[in-house]
Parts: C-alpha cells; sequence; structure tokens
C-alpha cells in the first residue's frame, strides 16, 4: 500500500480529480496549502509599502492506493498537472503500514 | 393757518402709529424667542444630514479600519468607532453639547447654561437659525463622535480597552470641546482670528490628525513593526468603509450649511468632486511610482479627498475642488508611503491621511475662497473678498494661525492626556496580549470562527 501526496497548482485540482477518477481512484483528501520552492513568492503593494509574500497558495492531495495502482496515480497526476513553469509542485509516495477503516475496523488492503 | 393744526394732529397719530408698530414688532420678537419659525425644508435636510454623519462613524469608519487591521484585531478596531459613537452620543446630552456651544465664556468654552439640554426645547442656535437647536444638538453629536474614533486608527492593534474608554472620554472633553467651541461656538479662531472653516477641517481632522501622531510617539511601535509585514486582512471591508464614508460625507459637508439651498448644493457637487479628484490623484501618484493602481489607494485617496475639501466645501469653486482633490491625492499618498522614514508607528495613517489632507485643505482654502460662492466669507474673514488667488494673501496668515494654533492645543493636550491617561491604567496592552490579540485578550471573543 502506499500514500500519494502531491503538491499542485490549485487552479490544476479539478482536471486532476476527474483524470484520477477516470482511473477508477475512489476518494481523496484534499487541503489548502502554503509553500515555496524554486518558484519564490510575489510582492503586494499596501499604500506604497511592499511586502514580499514568500508562501504561495497551493492544494496538498492525499490519496490511498493499491502499489500498482499507485504507480498510475502517480503518472496521471505528473501529466495533468504539469504546465511546464516553474511551481508546479511535487508528488511524495510513501510507503503505508496499515489502514483501518473506522466504521467496519478491517485492516490493510480490504480498508482502502 | 390749516397746516397747523393738522401737523399737530398727525404729529401724535404718527407717534401713535408707530408706537403701535414697535409694540407689534416687539410682541413678534418676544413670539420669536419663545417659538422660532423653523424652516421644514433646512429641518428635513439637517435631520438627515445628522443620519449620514453617524453613518460615516458606524458603520463607515469602523468598517474602514476594520479591514486594514489583522485577523486578531478586527473586533478591537470596530468597537474603537462603535464605543465612541455610544459613549460621546451620551456625554454630549449630559454636558458636551453645552461646553461647546453654550454662550461664550471668554473666548475660551461655553458655559454649563445647556447641561442635560436643558433651555435648548423650544430654540433655536444663533448657528442655525432656521433649524430647532434640537436638530443642531445632535448634527453636532455626530462629529463629536466621529473626531476622537479617527484617531483610533493610528493606535490600532495595542491599545488596552479601558486605557482606550477613557482617553476618548477625556479627549472629547478637553480637547474637542473647547476646540470646536473656539472655530465655531463664538471663541477666538472663528470670532476674533476670521479663519475659514466650513465643516471641520481644523476642528475633525488636523486636531485628530496631531493627535494621532503624539500618540503614536508616545505608545510606540507594535511588535514586529516594521520588520513583519502587517497586511490587511479584509480590503472588501475596508472599500465598503471608505464608500459610506464618501456618502455620509454628504451630510458632513452639504449638511454644514445648516440650509437645504444653493450653498448645501454647492458645498455636495464640491466634496463629490473632491473625493473623486483625490482618488484618481493617489491613483496616478502610485502607479506612477509603484508600478500598480490598487483598490486601497484609490479608497484612501477618496478619503484624503474628503479631507482636504472638508474646510473648503462652502467657500470654493467646483473647480477649485478638483485642484484640492488632486493635490490631497498627490501630496496624502507622498506623505503615507515616507511614514517608515519617520519610525513612529501611525498603524493605519491617521497622520498622513487626516493631518496632512486636513492640512492641506485649510491652507488651499486660504487660497481659492471667494465670495462669489459664498456671500458671508467677507463677515466670516472679518472684512476679507476671498483668498491669495483672488488679491488676498491676508487669509492665507488667518489660515495658517488657526492651523498652528490646533497643532499645538491638540499636540500638548493630547500629551498630557496621554500621560494621565497612563498613570490611571497602563495605556499598552502586555506583549503576550498583543500577540494573541486584542479581540481575545481585551474581549474575549474572535470575528471568524473556523
Amino acid at each position: 500500500m502506499k500514500k500519494i501526496e502531491a503538491i499542485i497548482k490549485p487552479f490544476k485540482l479539478d482536471e486532476v480529480k476527474e483524470a484520477l477518477a477516470k482511473e477508477g481512484i475512489q476518494g481523496m483528501t484534499i487541503s489548502e496549502v502554503k509553500g515555496f520552492g524554486r518558484q519564490k513568492g510575489h510582492t503586494e503593494l499596501y499604500r506604497g509599502a511592499e511586502y514580499v509574500v514568500d508562501f504561495l497558495p497551493k492544494i496538498k492531495i492525499e490519496l490511498l492506493l493499491q502499489n500498482e495502482q499507485a504507480t498510475k496515480a502517480a503518472e496521471v497526476i505528473t501529466l495533468v498537472a504539469r504546465t511546464g513553469r516553474i511551481g508546479d509542485g511535487k508528488i511524495f509516495v510513501l510507503p503505508v503500514e496499515d489502514v483501518i477503516r473506522i466504521r467496519t475496523g478491517e485492516h490493510g488492503e480490504q480498508a482502502i | 393757518m390749516l397746516d397747523l393744526p393738522v401737523s399737530r394732529r398727525r404729529a401724535p397719530l404718527a407717534s401713535i402709529v408707530s408706537a403701535a408698530l414697535l409694540a407689534t414688532a416687539a410682541t413678534a420678537l418676544a413670539e420669536e424667542a419663545a417659538a422660532p419659525k423653523f424652516d421644514t425644508g433646512d429641518t428635513a435636510w439637517m435631520l438627515t444630514s445628522s443620519a449620514l454623519v453617524l453613518m460615516m462613524t458606524i458603520p463607515g469608519l469602523a468598517l474602514f479600519y476594520g479591514g486594514l487591521v489583522r485577523t486578531k484585531n478586527v473586533l478591537s478596531t470596530l468597537m474603537h468607532s462603535f464605543f465612541c459613537a455610544a459613549l460621546i452620543s451620551v456625554t454630549w446630552v449630559l454636558y458636551g453639547y453645552s461646553l461647546t456651544f453654550g454662550p461664550d465664556v471668554g473666548g475660551v468654552i461655553g458655559n454649563a447654561s445647556f447641561f442635560g439640554l436643558s433651555g435648548v426645547l423650544g430654540t433655536a442656535s444663533a448657528l442655525a437659525p432656521t433649524i430647532p437647536q434640537m436638530l443642531f444638538v445632535i448634527y453636532q453629536a455626530t462629529f463629536a463622535i466621529i473626531t476622537p474614533a479617527l484617531i483610533s486608527g493610528t493606535f490600532a492593534e495595542r491599545l488596552r480597552f479601558p486605557a482606550f474608554a477613557l482617553y476618548m472620554l477625556l479627549w472629547s472633553t478637553f480637547i474637542y470641546s473647547p476646540l470646536a467651541h473656539w472655530v465655531w461656538g463664538g471663541g477666538w479662531i472663528g470670532a476674533q482670528i476670521g479663519a475659514l472653516d466650513f465643516a471641520g477641517g481644523t476642528v475633525v481632522h488636523i486636531s485628530s490628525g496631531i493627535s494621532a501622531l503624539v500618540t503614536a510617539l508616545y505608545l510606540g511601535k507594535r511588535v514586529g513593526y516594521p520588520e513583519t509585514a502587517m497586511p490587511p486582512h479584509n480590503l472588501p471591508l475596508t472599500v465598503v468603509g471608505a464608500s459610506l464614508l464618501w456618502v455620509g460625507w454628504f451630510g458632513f459637508n452639504a449638511g454644514s450649511a445648516v440650509s437645504s439651498g444653493e450653498l448645501a448644493a454647492t458645498a455636495f457637487v464640491n466634496t463629490n468632486t473632491g473625493a473623486a479628484s483625490a482618488a484618481l490623484g493617489w491613483l496616478a501618484a502610485e502607479w506612477i511610482r509603484a508600478g500598480k493602481p490598487t483598490m486601497l489607494g484609490g479608497a484612501s485617496g477618496a478619503v484624503a479627498g474628503l479631507v482636504a475639501i472638508t474646510p473648503a466645501a462652502g467657500f470654493v469653486t467646483p473647480l477649485a475642488s478638483i485642484v484640492i482633490g488632486l493635490a490631497a491625492g498627490f501630496v496624502c499618498y507622498t506623505a503615507v508611503s515616507i511614514k517608515p522614514r519617520f519610525g513612529y508607528d501611525d498603524a493605519l495613517d491617521v497622520v498622513g491621511v487626516h493631518m496632512v489632507g486636513g492640512t492641506l485643505g485649510a491652507l488651499l482654502t486660504g487660497v481659492f475662497a471667494t465670495k462669489d460662492v459664498n456671500s458671508a466669507i467677507p463677515t466670516l474673514t472679518l472684512g476679507l473678498d476671498g483668498g491669495l488667488l483672488y488679491g488676498h494673501p491676508g487669509l492665507m496668515t488667518k489660515q495658517l494661525i488657526a492651523v498652528v494654533a490646533t497643532y499645538v492645543f491638540c499636540g500638548v493636550g493630547s500629551y498630557l492626556l496621554l500621560v494621565l491617561v497612563n498613570a490611571i491604567t497602563p495605556l499598552r496592552a502586555p506583549i503576550d496580549d498583543e500577540r494573541m490579540g486584542l479581540d481575545l485578550s481585551q474581549h474575549s471573543e474572535t470575528a471568524y470562527s473556523s
């Protein structure tokens, strides 16, 4: 079992969600996050004062998948979330020890 | 021979007639003193204006300032304006009106004859002869409310609430009432110097602006200023607030005609034109200097223009109000932009907008005032037909005296009040309370649940 954490540009969320749904992926968790990499931030102007804003808004998608599905999902996200410009984000793939479905108490792959 | 008896007869007749006329006139005068004849048009407009000016403070100024602070301080900032509206509404009835507009005592202050508004019913103020004095009371109350509330922009995000309440009470009593009396209530600036201030450039804007500067210096900077960015948390609130100020200002300026005729209409046009020109001026200035016009710039510019046109509104032509507005936009933008170089933390730019804009407006009134717009100018200025542009540099001197007197009185007065308040209850919130935010530390509530 794998967990995928993908940090993407916010406006790419809908496209990514639809592409993952086409691959048969049934659930995901997203959160609005802020961060920066090589893209850096931008400046904002308030009454003549310039502020450098380092942290830019991004979306983090979290998915829990079987190993083969995880490889496919990572490929799909890479393809769909790409604009080719700096700041497209990153995908982390992590091993998962166990999954528990709270409603039934099932463990492991059955709980995904 | 016939002539004599006739003239003899005529003389007593004439005496009788004139005596009768005099008696009628005396009766009329007595009746007038007992029940003045009110103009319903003037009364209707002044009722409307009073509501408009109160709307400037709540919610106008409250939102304008509330949007500019950080999330953790928005309620405390709204509270500053709201509390002033509540507090001064009551003190004005109890004693504020009387100290400001009661019969003059030595050119310095009004006497106690209108305490609790006794003796107000059934009379008219000499300053507003066509409306009930009761209406003049509430119209002036709305000015007394907004002036201390304007200062709150400078001490936002760090003043303890008990100290705030005491400072506003004392400031309103010991600074506003005497100053408004000097300028409008028959005191020395209006009656003896002859300086022009149509709707409160010195009384409202210069006074709150200079007091804001002194308060910022005395209080010290917010924790983290200026290294940490403290951007506004909700600019839409600020823009709504600025727009309400713009509309409410028609009551402030056109209402200051205290009548519903052409003078009010001229002041209305000048107010709108001044605000609009200053918005354009500020936007142009920041577009040139910083590369982008901003919504906050447009809103700030409009307010700066409204401030600058306030003393001039009923004395200048609409074309002059364009010049005054553009100048206010440029000058106030510059003042606000260079603030960081001076090192004081005037959190929401009361100095750059109200002190600088108010001073500019007072001086430009000395340039553009003309009796073609307001025939009362020769009386008000003790003999001048207009300002510098019309060949009367003397008006500029009068305006300067009024400005400097306001600086000195309000600057020194505010400093003394701050020392006094701080001795009674600490002004600054403890550093942990400031970091937590005044909403939680002073009021135990938060604006936005999440």
